[in-house]
């Protein structure tokens, strides 16, 4: 049984926040993964390519304008699966649906949502979290879909 | 610089995509923490990684997960397009520790594999479907996955 405390957040989306896609930090991540794509950082090439600018590496979409600390949102569920018993945190997967390039300059509005909450019992227990998240653009139109899955393992 | 562009007619079902290797290390993934923002001490300190339950500091899943975009994203070349992308971490990976300021010491290789596993065409885009993952240094897949790209065809005169 995933706990009532848990069970709550199923459903709930945090509010939307905002984010900027900078030519920094795109080629700080492209950097970080060992990527040297030059449509991630060479702007003579990127301009001439079908893109017409510098893109993120696909999964990149940029920083958020604020630190998101709200116990209300999904930050809270976290804490709340810590605190049932589920504090070893591990990363369980990412999915994406992409729908358009992340170009520099762009402004995302990403909203997470809590998708799913579920126990498995194996040999251990584990509480499986499932959140989706919907990215736009400034222009409105839907860049992508991410599907990300997080494991709480009792300790 | 850009290689040569595949294009969906120079591939069947089957097809075993050109491997790219990784050496995960501390450093990348100090790196990695600050690029992404991820900056859970389960990935640079061995001290609260031991109360994990995982043996030690371990590598990003996500960093993992962008390796596996940038096997995909580098081999469809500079026309392809990534519609559809799926990862599982499965088994954890361990860095290697550093020799020196950026050298890595020796030990694991890292290496993503992949092949086609369906072709099609639907909605006018020329589709491939591949099944890719990371697989560790002793050859086994921690990291499982899919993914789906478009490519140009030559029929299009793309």
């Amino acid at each position: 049984m995933v706990p009532d405390s848990l069970k709550q957040y199923i459903g709930k989306v945090d509010p939307p926040h905002l984010r900027e896609v900078e030519k920094g930090a795109i080629r700080r991540y492209a950097d970080a993964v060992g990527d040297d794509n030059p449509l991630y950082y060479d702007e003579e090439y990127a301009k001439k390519s079908r893109y017409g600018c510098i893109i993120a590496p696909p999964g990149f979409f940029g920083w958020a304008k604020k630190t998101i600390s709200s116990s209300e949102g999904l930050i809270g569920l976290i804490g709340a699966m810590i605190e049932a018993g589920y504090a070893g945190i591990l990363d369980g997967g990412m999915a994406y649906d992409f729908y358009l390039p992340v170009r520099v300059g762009d402004t995302l509005v990403g909203s997470p949502k809590v998708a799913d909450i579920a126990l498995k019992e194996g040999k251990t227990k584990m509480m499986i979290l499932r959140f989706e998240t919907s990215y736009t653009n400034q222009n409105g139109d839907l860049v992508a879909k991410s599907y990300q899955t997080l494991i709480g393992r009792q300790l | 610089m850009a290689k040569e562009q595949i294009h969906w007619e120079d591939i069947e079902v089957g097809y075993q995509m050109p491997i790219l290797e990784k050496i995960a290390h501390s450093l990348m993934l100090v790196k990695w923490a600050g690029a992404s923002g991820d900056f859970n001490p389960h990935h640079y300190e061995t001290e609260f990684a031991m109360t994990q339950g995982t043996g030690g500091v371990i590598v990003h899943g996500l960093l993992k997960h962008a390796w596996l975009i940038q096997f995909v994203t580098g081999w469809m070349g500079e026309n392809g397009t990534i519609k559809k992308f799926s990862c599982q971490y499965r088994g954890l990976d361990f860095p290697r520790k550093m020799q020196s300021m950026n050298e890595p010491v020796d030990g694991e290789t890292w290496q993503c594999k992949g092949k086609v596993s369906k072709k099609y065409v639907e909605e006018d885009e020329h589709l491939v479907d591949l099944e890719i993952g990371l697989e560790n240094g002793k050859g086994q897949v921690t990291t499982p996955g899919t993914a789906t790209v478009a490519l140009p065809s030559k029929k299009k005169g793309k």
